[in-house]
């Protein structure tokens, strides 16, 4: 038996969550109670005051999100945690954290919608809302871990890109992996990559342009800042109609996440040069893939995956690549079919792309069922 | 050779499954092991089916959610009715037979606890049944060694509990000594 280290816990997703923020230096945050997100704002509510941190139960979620713009305007890392319906409702504030530049932090974890739906029960039916949401043409950059260790290490990336890119983060959980408990080794803080945004120098006048990602300052601080969800220019001046001003921000908003998707992308691969068969998974559903794959190879399937940490902007490259090697794409999912089509898109018929969905009462794919999957197409090669 | 042990415990909201499986998922972790614990309940806060499942493994632990178990641990009849087919053959039942008053026919071996009577006679409330149970769960799997998992309880009841619920383990570990 070895010796547990001091600093390896048996934590739940959501704490681990909460504990990441903090040591990816989040001092505020606000939320309204839901399942299965609400001991993420248990924990803040714990722990933040100790730091010297903010934690505020709001009146909604559309409020929760609000604030946490606000604060983040203030000169705070700020972060809301909310499941699909919550976050359905901070649509609108998320789309005016992308257009003002307001890094910040917006965990959803997934439950069976829509609507109410089953309010307990696991689900990966926000793929495209985490993506396409909020309204307008913009780019988000979402995360999806796996594993308690990456809701920690996870959250701590989704701060560090909202600060380099200026913008909003979605951390894309699920039920599973928020209320999972398991053993995570802490990093010690020194040892902890922290990125944070980039502030004005004197002088200095143009927030919102020139630069790919332009300093933020904040409020107070004597830069006379103006922060608007209307078109503006480099100032922040409002400009309504010239069509210019809007295509010349909205262009950059985009680029300033589609040019970096290379840096952005997070993945785990394996076996992808030699596959016939792949698995392309992401979030509680990967967990079925390692004893499928293992059951798969002892009967000679020549068998490779990706797993995606980074869903949005989505790996193009690195699916196609994918897409050239292999002959079928087998694409699980606890919904009915989302991620799958952004995957036949960009395999564009090199590669045969085969949804295995599952949805209600929380149950996930079992190992069983992506094998019997895997051993049928499998068979249809022959 | 690996060891490993899938453990369900179920019962209704209320009765404290999921903190049975959180403790003895911690106590593995204290112990030097891998555990994952999942839960799963009702929207409702008391009464519902509920469910808590741990996987504790020397080796990387995959998928998180348990299929057949090992050890099938239930403090309803409504439970032991709906997940005794989960049970593997070789497998264990623990069974609080306060709660739960027909057990099948089955050649697995089955410990029968009165864990909820007793729970009201020694600690003046059922709610401690699942320390009692988890104390008897403790021996059977004998993974986690007792003091990890006293340490692990300490940590995870009120304050004010914290004699009564260690008592209580202690009282369903001495059911099978």
């Amino acid at each position: 038996m070895t010796t547990t280290k001091s600093n390896t816990y048996f934590w739940q997703g959501n704490q681990a969550c909460a504990e990441g923020a903090i040591a990816a230096g989040c001092r505020f945050f606000a939320g309204y109670p839901i399942t299965p997100a609400s001991e993420i704002a248990a924990h803040m509510a714990k722990r933040l005051p100790q730091v010297g941190g903010i934690a505020i139960q709001m009146e909604d979620e559309l409020a929760s999100v609000g604030v946490a713009i606000g604060a983040s305007w203030a000169g705070a890392k700020a972060m809301t945690a909310t499941s699909g319906p919550g976050f359905s409702l901070m649509q609108e504030f998320i789309g005016y954290a992308f257009i003002t530049e307001t890094p910040c932090v917006i965990v959803d974890a997934q439950r069976a919608g829509p609507s109410t739906g089953q309010a307990t029960k696991c689900g990966q039916g926000d793929v495209m809302q985490s993506r396409w949401g909020t309204h307008g043409d913009y780019s988000a950059i979402v995360l999806s871990p796996n594993s308690v260790e990456e809701m920690f290490t996870l959250t701590v990336r989704a701060f560090n890109l909202a600060e380099e890119y200026r913008t909003p983060v979605i951390l894309l959980a699920d039920e599973t992996i928020a209320h999972m408990r398991e053993q995570i080794t802490v990093p010690s803080s020194d040892s902890v990559n922290v990125i944070n945004r980039r502030k004005p120098r004197a002088g200095d006048k143009a927030f919102f342009g020139l630069e790919e990602v332009p300093p933020m300052p904040a409020v107070g601080e004597g830069f006379n800042v103006a922060v608007t969800g209307s078109t503006h220019d480099e100032y922040g001046i409002r400009f309504t109609a010239d069509p210019l001003v809007h295509k010349k921000l909205v262009e950059r908003l985009n680029n300033k996440i589609r040019n970096h998707v290379e840096e952005i992308s997070d993945f785990e691969d394996y076996n992808i040069e030699g596959c016939q068969i792949a698995l392309l998974v992401y979030g509680c559903t990967s967990r079925a893939i390692y004893e499928a794959v293992e059951k798969a190879e002892a009967k000679g399937i020549k068998i490779g995956y990706i797993r995606l940490k980074t869903i949005w902007p989505f790996p193009e490259k690195l699916v196609r690549k994918l897409a050239e090697k292999a002959e079928k794409i087998i694409v699980p999912e606890m919904n009915l079919g989302q991620i799958c089509y952004e995957v036949e898109r960009v395999a564009n018929g090199l590669a045969e792309v085969i949804p295995l969905n599952k949805i209600g009462g929380g149950e996930l794919i079992t190992p069983e069922e992506l094998l019997a999957k895997i051993l049928r197409e499998a068979e249809k090669n022959e | 050779m690996t060891q490993r042990v899938e453990v369900r415990i179920s019962g209704l909201g209320g009765q404290g499954v999921v903190l049975a499986g959180q403790i003895l998922g911690k106590a593995a972790v204290y112990s030097g092991r891998n555990a994952v614990q999942t839960q799963s309940y009702g929207s409702e806060a008391r009464g519902s089916a509920a469910k808590s499942e741990v996987i504790i493994s020397d080796s990387k632990i995959g998928f998180p959610a348990v299929r057949k178990c090992d050890v099938l641990v239930t403090l309803s009849q409504t439970a032991l009715d709906k997940h005794f087919k989960d049970l593997k053959k070789g497998g264990v039942l623990l069974v609080d037979v306060s709660t739960v008053e027909s057990i099948p026919e089955t050649k697995v071996k089955v410990f029968k606890i009165p864990a909820t009577e007793t729970a009201k006679k020694t600690f003046g409330a059922g709610i401690y049944a699942n320390m009692i149970m988890l104390g008897a769960l403790a021996r059977i799997i004998n993974l986690v060694n007792d003091k990890a998992m006293e340490k692990a309880i300490r940590e995870s009841v009120p304050e004010k509990t914290v004699e009564a619920n260690v008592n209580a383990f202690n009282t369903g570990l001495e059911f099978l000594t």
